[in-house]
């Protein structure tokens, strides 16, 4: 029973770290080995043949949500000590053991006993692929197959940044998310903000044009154009805007708009919902994807930067 | 043993993991990370299912992956809401305890205000 040592060493890795994560004493500590995780997942993607996803790993599953709990595991450390006083005792540990176990045997079990061949929709795929314009079938799959899943998860994005937001307290209500940061201004981060954003931006571009015909698309794109925004903001180069502001949330809401205004047309043009008109798809696809992409940049940055905790004065 | 299929064995003692520390970790923020440890499990798992439709000249069926992509996302969403409704919780009661009868130090911080 030989395993290449290239599935072997990353599915072990991810198998220890998914353990520290859970069992380690403290909150902090947990938190980064989420992020090593994280990064460890996009190499099974990769390997997996799923690179797309591998990107989607590296930039949300890992990064984002990685800096996140990171942030907050830091906001509550206080609260450490008296949590821990809270830890159940033996038996029920055992007995969630028992349960952990007994859906992780099902689990396995089930994957072992998968239908062999697999059922699979690959060849539907790349043999309609022409009609859509693009290049790479999982685009194809996210904007023209099955362009409803896209336009919720772009709406799940808003809906979500509506939920945090409505979190403000009061007294705050439609000013600046976070604190102000004052890093020193020539010191490393300040320095990293100034030289990193240009090359973020270009990457960032690239992967969002490259995505119709190869592994990238809007919302990687979108988290490494945020990403860039929020290092300007931690150095202190530049300030969150006032939640209020009309012209941002024109801005957020944009993307889907386009994107709901396209599907409608749909319906006249083509039939139904979502459908693109014969010899229409790529440029449609092209007007969503450059509509939504600034969209989700800036949702993904101020779901990021958390509910306002100051007033809209700078 | 394939490789993929060694990946989905860990995705499935992932799951497993997951919600153990789920079960036991007392700390929601511990809860909150626990459960993403189960969604990545999930992914994964979905991904080597994906990876064993490779057909028609590629690595894995992309319906899966694409649906993937939109799960990480909607997992993001989840996950920042949560954290953003408890970092309000420890604002305003000083404290992110699920057990109900609070075991405050300072009595009067441990109320919730709304």
């Amino acid at each position: 029973m030989i395993v290449d040592a290239f599935y072997a060493a990353p599915a072990l890795l991810i198998l220890a770290l998914g353990i520290y994560t859970t069992v380690v004493r403290d909150t902090f500590p947990a938190t980064v080995g989420f992020l090593a995780y994280g990064l460890l997942l996009t190499v099974a993607w990769v390997q997996l043949h799923g690179v797309d996803v591998a990107l989607t790993e590296a930039a949300i599953g890992g990064g984002l949500t990685g800096m996140l709990l990171v942030r907050a595991s830091a906001r509550l450390r206080p609260i450490e000590g008296q949590a821990r006083a809270e830890t159940p005792g033996l038996p029920l540990r055992l007995l969630a053991g028992l349960v952990a176990a007994t859906v992780a045997g099902a689990l396995a079990l089930a994957l072992l006993t998968l239908p062999d061949p697999a059922p699979t929709l690959a060849a539907e795929a790349v043999a309609n692929i022409a009609s859509t314009g693009v290049g790479n079938p999982i685009t194809a799959v996210l904007m023209a197959y099955r362009a409803m899943d896209t336009l919720l998860e772009a709406t799940v994005l808003l809906l979500a940044l509506i939920g945090v937001w409505s979190l403000t307290p009061d007294r705050v209500w439609g000013g600046r998310p976070g604190p102000r940061y004052n890093a020193d201004p020539d010191g490393i981060l300040s320095f990293i903000a100034r030289v990193l954003p240009p090359i973020g931006i270009i990457v960032g571009i690239y992967i969002f044009w490259v995505g119709a015909d190869h592994p990238g698309g809007k919302f990687q794109a979108a988290t490494i154009v945020a990403a860039m925004w929020l290092l300007t903001l931690m150095a202190g180069l530049a300030d969150a805007p006032p939640i209020g502001r009309r012209l941002l949330r024109a801005l957020l809401v944009a993307g889907p708009v386009v994107f709901i205004a396209v599907g409608v047309a749909g319906v006249p043009l083509a039939g139904t919902f979502l459908a693109y008109p014969e010899g229409w798809a790529k440029p449609m696809i092209l007007v969503i994807e450059f509509a939504l992409m600034p969209s989700l940049a800036l949702t993904l940055g101020l779901i990021l930067a958390g509910a306002p905790e100051r007033g809209a004065q700078p | 043993m394939s490789g993929p299929t060694l990946f989905g064995l860990v995705a499935c003692a992932l799951v497993g993991v997951g919600l153990y520390g789920l079960i036991v970790n007392p700390q929601p923020l511990r809860k909150i990370l626990a459960f993403n440890v189960v969604g990545s499990g999930v992914f994964l798992l979905f991904g080597v299912i994906a990876r064993r439709g490779a057909a028609a000249g590629m690595g894995g069926d992309p319906v899966p992956q694409a649906l993937l992509i939109t799960g990480i996302v909607v997992a993001f969403s989840a996950t920042a809401l949560a954290i953003t409704v408890l970092l309000r919780l420890f604002d305003e009661t000083g404290s992110t305890t699920l057990a109900p009868e609070a075991p405050s130090p300072s009595a009067n911080t441990g109320t919730s205000q709304g």
